[in-house]
């Protein structure tokens, strides 16, 4: 047994589905980019969704907090389903962080700002508690004494780490990650994948889109391959690495893998 | 072994790219055109300066009390001191003007306390958008605390251009945003009111606008129910100006990056709240050159309430240069206005320009 799953051993996800998809189905006009989506995410379980440009995993993990809305089907975040119900999508985003590709900070305010900003008009925290708890999360990103500069001023391995440390003020249940080192130099996609290694380490829950293949080998419980809108292949990562069942996840880790 | 990487030292730069040498170099004495353009601009300097200072300072009269005094065949300036209280305040009775002068120092006193820190700036923009309107309304007006009534088709002069431009700008501000919001907003029917209310004003003229204020209004209401016609010209004045800021508000709101909102909603913020803290900061701050453009605008139309009977800054020029006594001084009183609505606009126009650098963060490393 390796160290790794000693580990996962100890954790023992929970069995409860927290997140789940049930036929959802999403179009853009005409196009079909979500086929007959169908999966469940346990408790701690860390997922890592990989799959060509075009084959809707951003669109996918967007469905879970409902910046996408998806036509057919039912997904379920919390027992709460996402429907048209603001009050439903406001509760929901509470407990469910987001990174983005682009970090997403907000240039106009100050590091600090921007970390205390949700706590403060959504978990309605006093300013100081709010404060306190924003440099605790900046310290853990390693970026504390930033913490007065504008995103502007930093470099973007440095305003990924904001942008993660400012999901975590929320202490969300659900961390979402689309794509959170695809704009990064490769000197500093490592400092941004520490700290979700360690995030992982915790037993955060977490959905990842990702090319990052070593962090999927190394920290995901399992991985999900989409193409064309469609999940072709969920499985745990020695597995889907070493023995991929459909020669379309094949052709693509041969790609991935040999470049 | 490896060679351990040691950056060079940063040198300073040339010595003539930097200084007043290299700005005359630059800017000036480029190229043989800008040499030449240069030269030709001096030659119009030239031509022009000197005989408006012979006009305007060296024969110029400025005392006297017709224009008979003014024999120096350059301007005749004493018009001006003769009707400068007509010009600032109308025919605002003059034991009275103490009520205009105290409120706009009361203004300048409430808008400098914002340079103090210890003061809540929430409470004083508070005192400043809701008590000092009221307060300043009944100091012009009258009628309360043993104050003379002052009818407002006496109020005029610099004192009725003011109130037009300061209450237009300040009241189609708030509503330019809403405008904007609701143009963009996903409800079908907020939507459609907007994007009609927008296009038809926008497809009307001022002076139409002012005359339905002025003229058209009143035929429709029912008997006795009549308004202040200065107030209806106001609100003339706020709806034409709130469609334009609303259209420049709307391309600030375009410029934002989707990522902004989405990253807002993601955290749960609810519509206002992401509108109010993080999108519109923004928006206003990239667009604050097109809204000083807009506020200039509407600061220099109120000239257009000579049209409906109503006689600002402009309109009480004109009214006085038909005065026998000061026949002839049309230049000097055109000049004048000329002035007045250079310095208030190129204040404003400065002030934005302040403002931008102020607010200029996080774009810029340091």
């Amino acid at each position: 047994m390796t160290d790794r799953n000693m580990a996962l051993a100890q954790l023992e996800p929970g069995e409860e589905a927290i997140i789940e998809f049930k036929d959802v189905n999403k179009w853009y006009g005409d196009f079909h980019v979500l086929k007959n989506i169908n999966f469940s995410i346990k408790k701690g379980e860390r997922i890592v969704v990989c799959g060509p440009s075009g084959s809707g995993k951003s669109t996918m993990i967007r469905c879970i907090n409902r910046l996408e809305e998806h036509q057919k089907g039912i997904i379920s975040v919390d027992g709460v389903e996402m429907n048209d119900n603001l009050k439903n999508i406001e509760a929901i985003r509470k407990d469910v962080g987001m990174i983005f590709q682009h970090f997403n900070l907000f240039p106009h305010l100050s590091i600090l700002e921007n970390l205390t900003l949700a706590p403060i008009w959504v978990r309605k925290k006093p300013k100081k508690e709010a404060e306190e708890m924003a440099m605790h999360y900046l310290e853990r990103v390693k970026i504390a004494n930033q913490a007065l500069k504008y995103p502007g001023q930093l470099s973007g391995g440095q305003q990924q780490r904001v942008a993660i440390a400012r999901g975590l003020c929320m202490e969300p249940r659900i961390m979402l990650f689309d794509e959170p080192t695809s704009a990064l130099d490769p000197e500093m996609i490592k400092e941004v994948l520490d700290v979700m290694v360690q995030l992982a380490d915790e037993g955060m829950t977490m959905v990842c889109v990702t090319h990052e293949m070593g962090f999927a080998k190394k920290v995901a419980d399992r991985v999900v391959f989409m193409d064309a809108g469609e999940v072709v292949e969920s499985n745990e990562p020695h597995e889907f690495f070493n023995n991929p069942q459909h020669d379309r996840t094949q052709m693509f880790l041969s790609q991935i893998l040999n470049h | 072994m490896a060679i351990e990487f040691k950056p060079s030292p940063s040198l300073p730069p040339p010595v003539n790219s930097v200084g007043a040498v290299a700005w005359l170099r630059n800017n000036l004495l480029s190229s043989p055109l800008n040499v030449a353009l240069t030269l030709f601009s001096l030659y119009i300097l030239y031509l022009l300066v000197p005989p408006m200072i012979q006009w305007g300072i060296v024969n110029a009269t400025f005392t006297g009390d017709t224009r008979a005094a003014c024999t120096g065949g350059g301007a005749c300036w004493a018009f001006i001191g003769a009707y400068f209280e007509q010009f600032m305040y109308g025919l605002y009775p003059s034991e009275e003007t103490w009520r205009i002068n105290l409120s706009l120092i009361a203004l300048v006193v409430l808008l400098g306390a914002f340079a103090i820190k210890t003061i809540n700036k929430f409470y004083l923009s508070l005192v400043i958008t809701l008590v000092y309107p009221v307060v300043a309304y009944f100091l012009f007006a009258g009628g309360v605390f043993g104050l003379v009534v002052v009818e407002t088709s006496l109020w005029g002069g610099l004192f009725l251009t003011t109130l037009l431009g300061v209450v237009g700008i300040v009241a189609s501000f708030p509503l330019g945003v809403l405008l904007a919001l609701g143009r963009r907003s996903d409800m079908p029917v907020a939507k459609s009111v907007c994007i009609v209310f927008i296009e038809t004003i926008r497809a009307v003229p001022l002076i139409t606008i002012l005359f339905m204020a002025s003229v058209m209004i009143p035929l429709f209401l029912p008997d006795g129910m009549n308004f202040n016609k200065l107030m209806r010209v106001i609100i003339g004045i706020t709806l034409f100006s709130s469609a334009y800021m609303a259209e420049v508000i709307r391309g600030g709101l375009q410029a934002i990056p989707k990522g902004q909102y989405e990253a807002a909603d993601a955290m749960g913020l609810t519509y206002w709240q992401s509108m109010i803290l993080v999108i519109l900061p923004q928006a206003l701050k990239l667009v604050i050159p097109g809204i000083v453009n807009t506020f200039i605008g509407l600061f220099k139309d109120t000239t257009l309430v000579y049209i409906v009977g109503m006689f600002d800054l402009l309109g009480r020029i004109q009214a006085a240069n038909h005065d026998a006594n000061w026949l002839g001084t049309t230049v000097e009183g055109y000049a004048f206005a000329g002035f007045v609505y250079f310095i208030i606009c190129f204040g404003m126009s400065r002030y934005s320009m302040s403002i931008e650098r102020k607010l200029d963060t996080g774009h810029k490393r340091n």
